[in-house]
Parts: structure tokens; C-alpha cells; sequence
């Protein structure tokens, strides 16, 4: 008896230590390269004699390691591609004529929620951070800005899509991507475009908070639009093996599948649809088919519909703010290619890239505006922002019910289509004006 | 239902049954001679993953080939953990084991993460596949079904027609009275944790030729493998390819009636149960 007790103990540790993953140790925070401190003149400069420099540090969580690590590194990489970049140009002079630049201090969050609040904490409490950027993906975000609200620091959410985050009440948090609830509308306006005889579609999607929002949104739409869901079904972050799922979906006979969830489960889902030969007539998938390693899946990725934040290829110009009668800010699409591919060995920079970088031109404008680093003052600049950059408009809700929404910024979807060379190829297939080819329908 | 769906589950939930069988068989045939719970299992089988990956994409070997090289280094690094990280903590309590072998653990996801990142790889590698009305089935996956019994028949003729398996089930039973006997009982230790690495790393090749995967992907094998070791019984490669089976049918048949976020509920039940019920598994020798 004695021997199951300690057996049973010992099982139950083991699956307590596999469940958690691994364990923590108490971290340095690393600090940006890009500045070093030397410049760290009179911080609490009550009376800013003309000419003072100010080191403004801006704090973070990256998922160093851990399974959003990928995406999460790209994020880190574009913010700290706008950090070198405003630091050489002579950082910010505010109308006291303060000099600022900016230094950054960030952790590994380890992917892990209840690690990112501990974390913020300790980026404000004792790092001193003076602004903040969320962590990548909507659930750790999530998870930080009630940190940021609680201390009254400003937050740039960006990698985070879900709309609950702004439903909440808090007033210091701004959203940099197009919200979950019109990440996969424009795929059902596309395929209703260009077939409007489909009418019984397959959601599946993620169990995380992300997708979940997303899948939730789309089939209001979609029934909206009188589409029939004929199956709605989710699966675990770690799923590996899709074919009960695959065979749900045969079995319901949908003629298009929306929904996925992040890189890992997307390609996997991706690659056994057409091992199973599914008979989709259009399938588009969240986050995975934007990344350019989607392509490694060869045949498997031809035809596959993805939205994306931001695409290189994407045409946001000055010509097109003016039309909009809205002004332009920051570097042009191929400024911004090309300064990240000299920054990181010629890695073509993803929408993740991008929208770390977009964070950071955010606060920039914001700063500016408002002259000053006074909370306040650049929460009203904020709050009364309406720019185009080469992301896209950036515009927030200023309603109580969604403060720091974005409403501004649109999604732009790919599609992986047979290049020259047989090989698989990004284009944008909507919205018609941001089109570089005709969508490949039916997938087959 | 059209019963050609309800076959269709039926078969996927089979076929991945068998690697499920072979994945947990390594971890099972630790604990069970050894007495040590290998909380490593789940890295070793994403080691054997990235090997036949990187033999296939770097030096055109073909997979099956490169198992058997896999197979090979799994042996070796096995004796290795075992010799260094394990051999001096074998006769203290359980946690100590338990903390060594998580040790293992956290160096080899660290460096896989350092070397490999956590992006998921994808073999392209293809045998075709075999279509019959709605069922479709991957030729990566008949092989990989194939070479699961092949493996358990292998080491089930080592353990009970060889002098060497012998001494590994006499250990497995007693190992102070297999040490009077004059069965050199750390070498033995040795080869069953090599053996046990050996069958990770091997299911994890297999697993390679069909599923895209990250250096944290045998995590949730190893869970897997946890169930199958408490329901087919510790140390017996039959009881672990029976209990792999019954995992992946239910893997297989339960979303065909619910929604597929119960599996994990069905199957952790089923755990609790077996755990209550027949402590020894339903394959377990008598301990």
C-alpha cells in the first residue's frame, strides 16, 4: 500500500511539473542596445531649463520563449527598429525644449499569462517604465492592461486583436490592430463577391480567447449575410492531430471552412485539409497564411485565404490619406522594408514586425502632439488622433463603452496562389483596391 | 450516421493509436524497471522529430533510414542521461528522479529553442494516399502503424526470448535480489533507459513524417503517454500499444458525438479511473 501511495504522489507531481511547463526564475530585465544610459540627465526635472535631455523608457514583456515566441520576437524586432531609428534622427524635443529619446526595458514572459502581470508590475514599480506596449497576443495583453490602467500608465496594445479588452472601462489603452470582430468579415464579403451561390459554411477555430472572439463575430456576420453554419467547432491550442475535426467537417459537407487560430495549429490544419482532400471551395484561415514560412507547406498552401494586419505589398501613401483628408505620418511602406530588412539580416519583415513598430510611431505622433510626456496630455492626443501611416489609418474610439479601440484601420487578406515557378506566392486578393491578383476559386 | 464516417473516425483514431502506442512504450518500460517517472520523454520524442527532419531536408536520407540512425543516437544519448543524470540519483526517493529527469527536460527544450526556435517545422515528405469513399488515408501513417508493431514485437521477443531481456525483467521485478543473482544491475538500468529513449526518439521520427512540429511538441505526447502507461501497466510493450490504441479510438470516435474539446475530459477520466480501479493497469504485471 505504502508503495501506490508514493507512486501515486510521485504521479501526480509529475503531471503537476509537465501541466506547468517549467519554472520560473526571477529575471534581469534586458535593456534596449539601442540607447545607453549615459544620457540619463535630470529625470524628475521639475523646471526644464532649455536644452535637457530625458531618457524615456518604455517597457514591455516579449515571449522569448514559450509557443508565441515567433511572432512575438518579430514584434520586439519592429519596436526596436522605431527606437534606433528615432534615437538617430535626435529623439523628440518637447515644447519645453526638453530633448527626449527613448531606452526600453523588457522580460520574457515565458507565453504565460500570470507571468505578464507580475512582470508589468515591475516594469512600473521599479523600472520605471514611462510608457508601456503590450505583450504579443490578445490573451497576455489582455492580462497586462489591467496592470497599466491600475498604475495609470499609457499602453499601445498591438499584437492583441480582441475587442473585450476595450469594453472594460479603462481609459489608458490603445489598440494598434484592427479588432477580432473584422478580422474574418472581409473573407465572407470576398467570397460572397465571388460566389454568392455558396451558402453552408464550416467554423473552426482555436479555443483561445483570440479566435474565440474572432469565430464569434464572423458567424454573427455571416448569418447576418444568411449563410447556414453547418458545423462550429472548436479545438485545444496543442492540437497536433486534426483528423476527428476533418472528419466532422466532411461530414457536415460545408462548401467553405473559415477559422484557425494561430501559426502552429493553422499550418497543421492547413497541411492535413488537403492530405484529406477536403472538397472546400474557399478556406481562409487566421494568422498562419500571412507568415512567409506558410509557404514551406508547398501544395498544401495554394489557395489558402489569410488576413493579415499589414502586408509589404499593401499600398497606404500619402496620395491615399489626402483623399481620405487625413494626414500622413512616419516612414513610407518601402522605408520601413528596407530599414528592417538592413536591421535583421534581410529578414522580410511580417505584419508582426510591423505593428511592433507601429506602437512605438504611435507614441511618437502622440508625444509630439501633445508636447509634453504628462499622461494626460498624451492621452488627449491620443484620444484625438486620426492619421494614415504605412500600416494603415490609426484612428481610437473615444467612446466610454470602447475607449482605445481601433475603428480606423482595415484588415487586408492574401491568398497563396502557383508563382512562375509552380511555387507558392502571397498576393492580396482583397479589398479590390489593394488587389495584386484575382482570388483562386474555387481552391478545389 | 453514414457509417463510412463513422469508419473514417474509426481508422484516424487507430492509426494515430499505434504511434501513440510506441510514443508511450519508451516511458513506460523507464518506469517500469526503473521506478522512474522520465518527465525528459516528451523532449527525447522532439529530438527524434528534428533528427529525422534535419537527416531527411539536410542529407536527402530517407526518413525510414534516418529512423534507424535516430534510433541508434537515441540508444547512445540514453546511456549518456543515464550515466550523468541519473545513475547516482536511482536509489534515493522519487522526487529526486523526478527533479533530475525534469533537469533533462528544461536543458533540452532550452537549447531547442535556442537552435531551433519554437516555429514549427513540416516535412515534405509524402507516400501518397489511399482513398475509399469518405475515408482517406496518408501512407506516412500506414508505415508509421506498421513499424509501431514491428517495434513492439521487436522488443517484446528482447524482453521474454533473450538472456538480456531476462535480466531487464528480473530488475524490473526485484532489483536487490536480481543483484544477488549476479545480474549487473546498473548496466541494465542503463540499457532500459537507452531503450527508452530509443522508442521516443523513434516515435517521434515517426511522428515527423505526418505532423508538423516545434521542439515543444512531444509535451503533449508525453501527457498522452502518461495516461497509456497507468492504463496498459508499466513496462510491458503490449500493455502500452493496447493502451495507445484504446487512447487514439477515443480520440478518434468521441468528437463523431460531442463536441472534440471533451476528449481530454473522457480521457483523463478514464485515468482517474484506472488509477482507483486497477492501480496496475489493465496489462500490468503483478508487482
Amino acid at each position: 500500500m505504502k508503495h501506490h501511495g508514493s507512486l501515486m504522489t510521485a504521479i501526480l507531481i509529475a503531471l503537476a511539473l509537465v501541466l506547468a511547463g517549467c519554472g520560473s526564475a526571477p529575471q534581469a530585465p534586458t535593456s534596449g542596445g539601442a540607447e545607453s544610459s549615459a544620457t540619463t540627465a535630470p529625470a524628475a526635472a521639475t523646471t526644464a531649463p532649455t536644452g535637457a535631455t530625458k531618457t524615456v523608457i518604455i517597457g514591455y514583456t516579449a515571449s522569448n520563449t514559450g509557443k508565441l515566441n515567433v511572432e512575438s520576437n518579430r514584434q520586439s524586432n519592429g519596436l526596436n527598429l522605431w527606437i534606433k531609428q528615432i534615437n538617430e534622427a535626435g529623439g523628440i524635443t518637447l515644447s519645453d525644449g526638453t530633448v527626449i529619446t527613448f531606452d526600453t526595458r523588457s522580460y520574457d514572459d515565458e507565453s504565460n499569462k500570470d507571468r505578464v502581470q507580475e512582470l508589468y508590475s515591475r516594469l512600473i514599480n521599479e523600472d520605471n517604465a514611462d510608457f508601456l506596449i503590450s505583450p504579443y497576443s490578445s490573451g497576455l495583453a489582455d492580462a497586462s492592461a489591467v496592470i497599466a490602467e491600475q498604475y495609470g500608465r499609457i499602453m499601445i496594445t498591438t499584437g492583441a486583436a480582441s475587442d473585450d479588452t476595450y469594453t472594460k472601462g479603462y481609459t489608458l489603452v490603445y489598440q494598434a490592430y484592427t479588432p477580432a470582430s473584422r478580422y474574418l468579415t472581409g473573407a465572407i464579403d470576398a467570397l460572397k463577391q465571388q460566389d454568392p451561390n455558396v451558402k453552408k459554411i464550416a467554423i473552426v477555430h482555436e479555443n483561445d480567447k483570440f479566435s474565440s472572439d474572432v469565430s464569434k463575430a464572423l458567424r454573427a456576420y455571416a448569418e447576418a449575410q444568411g449563410y447556414e453554419i453547418v458545423l462550429d467547432e472548436g479545438y485545444d491550442s496543442n492540437t497536433t492531430d486534426f483528423g476527428p475535426i476533418i472528419n466532422k467537417v466532411l461530414q457536415a459537407a460545408p462548401e467553405a471552412l473559415l477559422g484557425g487560430g494561430h501559426f502552429q495549429d493553422g499550418t497543421t490544419l492547413a497541411k492535413q485539409i488537403a492530405e484529406k482532400q477536403l472538397p472546400l471551395k474557399f478556406l481562409a484561415l487566421l494568422v498562419a497564411p500571412p507568415e512567409p514560412s506558410f509557404a514551406d507547406l508547398g501544395d498544401a498552401a495554394l489557395g489558402v485565404v489569410g488576413p493579415s494586419q499589414w502586408e509589404t505589398q499593401a499600398a497606404f501613401s500619402e496620395d491615399a490619406a489626402k483623399a481620405l483628408g487625413v494626414e500622413w505620418f512616419g516612414p513610407t511602406g518601402a522605408e520601413f522594408v528596407s530599414a528592417y530588412q538592413a536591421a535583421y539580416g534581410g529578414e522580410e519583415p511580417s505584419y508582426h514586425a510591423a505593428g511592433g513598430y507601429i506602437a512605438g510611431l504611435i507614441l511618437q505622433r502622440a508625444i509630439e502632439q501633445a508636447g509634453s510626456l504628462d499622461t494626460e496630455a498624451v492621452k488627449a492626443a491620443l484620444d484625438q488622433m486620426d492619421v494614415m501611416t504605412f500600416f494603415g489609418r490609426i484612428k481610437f474610439s473615444t467612446a466610454a463603452e470602447s475607449h482605445g479601440l481601433q475603428e480606423g484601420h482595415e484588415m487586408v487578406y492574401i491568398q497563396w496562389q502557383a508563382g512562375a515557378d509552380g511555387k507558392p506566392e502571397k498576393q492580396v486578393v482583397w479589398p479590390n483596391e489593394a488587389q495584386t491578383a484575382e482570388l483562386l476559386y474555387p481552391v478545389r | 450516421m453514414n457509417p463510412g464516417f463513422l469508419l473514417a473516425y474509426l481508422i484516424d483514431g487507430l492509426l494515430i493509436g499505434f504511434v501513440y502506442g510506441i510514443a508511450a512504450m519508451g516511458l513506460t518500460l523507464i518506469w517500469g524497471v526503473m521506478n522512474v517517472i522520465n518527465l525528459a520523454h516528451g523532449p527525447i520524442i522532439a529530438l527524434g522529430m528534428f533528427g529525422v527532419y534535419l537527416l531527411y531536408t539536410g542529407a536527402h536520407i530517407n526518413p525510414y533510414l534516418a529512423l534507424l540512425i535516430v534510433a541508434a543516437v537515441g540508444l547512445g544519448g540514453g546511456f549518456m542521461i543515464y550515466w550523468i543524470a541519473i545513475h547516482r540519483v536511482i536509489n534515493a526517493p522519487h522526487l529526486s528522479t523526478l527533479l533530475a529527469t525534469f533537469a533533462v527536460n528544461m536543458i533540452i527544450i532550452g537549447l531547442g529553442t535556442a537552435a531551433f526556435s519554437t516555429s514549427p517545422y513540416t516535412m515534405d515528405f509524402s507516400l501518397g494516399s489511399l482513398t475509399l469513399g469518405v475515408v482517406t488515408i496518408q501512407g506516412t501513417r500506414i508505415v508509421a502503424a506498421l513499424a509501431a508493431i514491428l517495434v513492439t514485437g521487436g522488443l517484446y521477443l528482447f524482453l521474454y526470448r533473450t538472456a538480456t531481456g531476462k535480466y531487464v525483467r528480473a530488475v524490473a521485478n526485484n532489483r536487490a535480489a536480481a543483484e544477488l543473482m549476479g545480474i549487473p544491475s546498473a548496466r541494465i538500468l542503463a540499457l532500459s533507459f537507452g531503450l527508452g529513449t530509443l522508442l521516443a526518439m523513434v516515435s517521434g521520427g515517426l511522428i515527423a513524417t505526418f505532423f508538423p512540429f516545434t521542439i515543444l511538441s512531444g509535451g503533449a505526447y508525453e501527457l498522452k503517454s502518461f495516461v497509456i502507461g497507468v492504463l496498459g501497466g508499466l513496462g510491458n510493450p503490449l500493455g502500452a500499444l493496447a493502451g495507445g490504441l484504446i487512447l487514439g479510438l477515443f480520440e478518434g470516435i468521441i468528437p463523431a458525438f460531442v463536441p472534440n474539446t471533451w476528449v481530454p475530459v473522457f480521457e483523463f477520466l478514464l485515468f482517474v479511473l484506472i488509477l482507483l480501479v486497477r492501480p496496475t493497469g489493465l496489462f500490468g504485471a503483478k508487482r
